[in-house]
């Protein structure tokens, strides 16, 4: 009975939370929003049993990819999002595609033959249990998906890398003067920025 | 043990927790007040109390009663609410953090330590990478330069060394096997040759021990990694525009979290309550919790001593510390006490 409650409660939050997220205008109250739905999603996890799931979905989600966002964000510092009239065709066709969508995958899930009720507790997942699957039964999906981060991160720095690199930028001089233009006009735009977020 | 009695046990427990860590945290502001001064050939609070030992007191009454400015140019739901997540994250992670053995008082048999559970370092890990949220938004919603540079500073700062304390702590998870800091404690059990104790420093994670211990100043904003409030180049830092009591719950929390680690410290690599025991029940009932509290006692000096020692870093030299010496050797570190492991298996 507590189980259900507090299940329906978090899902609530979750939901609420992701609506929020589309609502606010401002990218910071959209990210906290996340957090939010981040959170509730990990109560979740909880419910089902799979307690180290849910630590590392606050850990990984919450904790460090969230941050990050909020972090260029603030270093951003992105102001409000304008609001536009929008298209019509967007409201004329959108929304009810969107609902029949939505009807159409409730009424599959619904009439899908094998579709029970998953219990409290039924996913349970220790961490030894986790342990074994990452790095026995799925080895080696493990690993290829740890090369592909790789792949991600060697691609990261390549794009972010210095002027000196020969491979991003052919003619280094060049680069040196719009590094140094930029460095020179850095304060004017960030003084431009504090006073427009200060008139909102 | 019924629902009823559970709930009870529980409520006091909490009650007592909070009550001696909020106690610690203002006497640890006046240890510190009172060591740096001695460092510094000064004297320190003298005059509320004797020793001033009432100073804590004197400065919560202050903020108490100051005017709590709300200065006009802030985002004021994250203004407000900043401080109370810095606060409630850091006190959140004393439920998991177990001081001692079990004990018996008036029938009911219980650990000294409001919640066991499996994947208790795991909650310590996961509170403390949300509690960032308190500073970094600390420093946004002040909508000031100062502010929004110290913020800038933490976020990144407790990001990357965040990434070393982690994988320092993998090594003591693979000797104990185990995520529940009880469980922890209990593999660091008993001496070799009588006298030398089975922790894990002297298991072979003194490496990770001293990677943990620089990583955790970096964590908790300790010079010489206090860069996000550096008062000689950004005022205060991210806590600049704050005032009263909301600036009191910034100071609580880093205090909080300077326990948090410090217990931390002790439970991973110091055997936790582990200590000669002598005398009768009772006192060996009560022995352990002396013991980790020496232990805490050494940490929170030892951090006060270095903030009086060491200048603060530059912010590059921080950055590259991090990552450029504390992850490769944490690495390194997690490696080789996998192989050793894994041979002696």
């Amino acid at each position: 009975m507590l189980h259900l409650i507090l299940f329906s409660v978090f899902a609530v939050i979750a939901v609420a939370g992701a609506l929020n997220l589309l609502i606010q205008r401002h990218p910071i109250s959209s990210a906290l929003s996340l957090i939010v739905v981040m959170g509730s999603l990990a109560v979740e996890y909880l419910l089902l049993g799979a307690e180290f799931v849910a630590a590392i979905q606050i850990i990984i989600y919450a904790g460090a990819i969230m941050v990050l966002f909020v972090f260029v964000i603030m270093l951003l510092n992105a102001g409000a999002e304008e609001r536009t009239n929008g298209s019509k065709v967007a409201l004329i066709l959108g929304f009810p595609a969107m609902l029949a969508g939505g009807l159409l995958v409730a009424w599959v899930l619904l009439r899908a033959p094998n579709m029970g009720s998953v219990n409290i507790g039924a996913m349970y997942g220790p961490p030894k249990a986790i342990g074994w699957l990452l790095f026995h039964d799925f080895l080696l999906p493990f690993e290829v998906t740890s090369v592909l981060v790789l792949i991600a991160i060697i691609g990261a720095v390549v794009l972010a890398s210095p002027v000196r690199s020969r491979f991003s930028r052919p003619q280094p001089e060049e680069g040196h003067q719009a590094l140094q233009a930029a460095a020179a006009a850095e304060p004017a735009p960030h003084q431009e920025t504090v006073t427009a977020r200060r008139s909102n | 043990m019924t629902l009823g009695t559970f709930i009870i046990v529980s409520v006091i427990k909490i009650v007592i927790a909070l009550f001696v860590l909020l106690t610690g945290v203002a006497y640890t502001v006046w240890l510190e007040r009172k060591l740096v001064g001695r460092i510094q050939n000064r004297w320190g609070p003298t005059r509320v109390g004797p020793f001033g030992l009432l100073q804590p007191l004197a400065d919560g009454a202050k903020f108490l009663f100051k005017e709590d400015i709300t200065p006009p140019h802030v985002y004021k739901p994250l203004y407000i609410a900043a401080p109370m997540i810095a606060m409630m994250f850091a006190v959140t992670s004393m439920a998991v953090i177990p001081i001692g053995g079990w004990v018996t008082v008036a029938g009911v048999h219980t650990p000294l330590q409001i919640t066991d559970v499996n994947i208790g370092l795991l909650i310590i890990l996961g509170i403390t990478s949300i509690g960032v949220y308190g500073i970094a938004l600390a420093g946004w919603a002040s909508n000031s330069k100062y502010s929004l540079l110290g913020g800038l500073r933490a976020t990144a700062q407790m990001i990357s060394y965040e990434v070393a304390l982690g994988l320092s702590l993998v090594g003591v998870l693979i000797l104990s096997g185990t995520f529940s800091l009880r469980g922890i404690v209990d593999a660091q059990a008993g001496t070799w040759w009588g006298w030398l104790p089975k922790w894990n420093f002297f298991q072979g994670q003194f490496v990770a021990f001293f990677i943990y211990l620089m990583a955790a100043f970096a964590e908790t904003n300790r010079v010489p990694f206090d860069l996000p409030e550096a008062e000689t180049e950004l005022v205060a830092g991210y806590h600049t525009e704050y005032s009263a009591m909301k600036f009191a719950m910034f100071f609580m929390a880093e205090y909080a979290n300077m326990f948090t680690v410090a217990c931390l410290a002790s439970l991973l690599f110091l055997g936790g309550w582990h200590g000669p025991l002598f005398g009768p029940t009772w006192l060996q009932e009560i022995l352990p919790v002396f013991w980790f509290a020496l232990r805490v006692f050494a940490f929170i000096f030892l951090y006060i001593w270095i903030r009086g020692t060491l200048p603060r870093f530059r912010y590059d030299q921080l950055m590259k510390f991090g990552w450029k010496v504390l992850l490769p050797l944490a690495v390194a570190n997690l490696v080789i006490t996998g192989l050793v492991v894994a041979l002696r298996a």
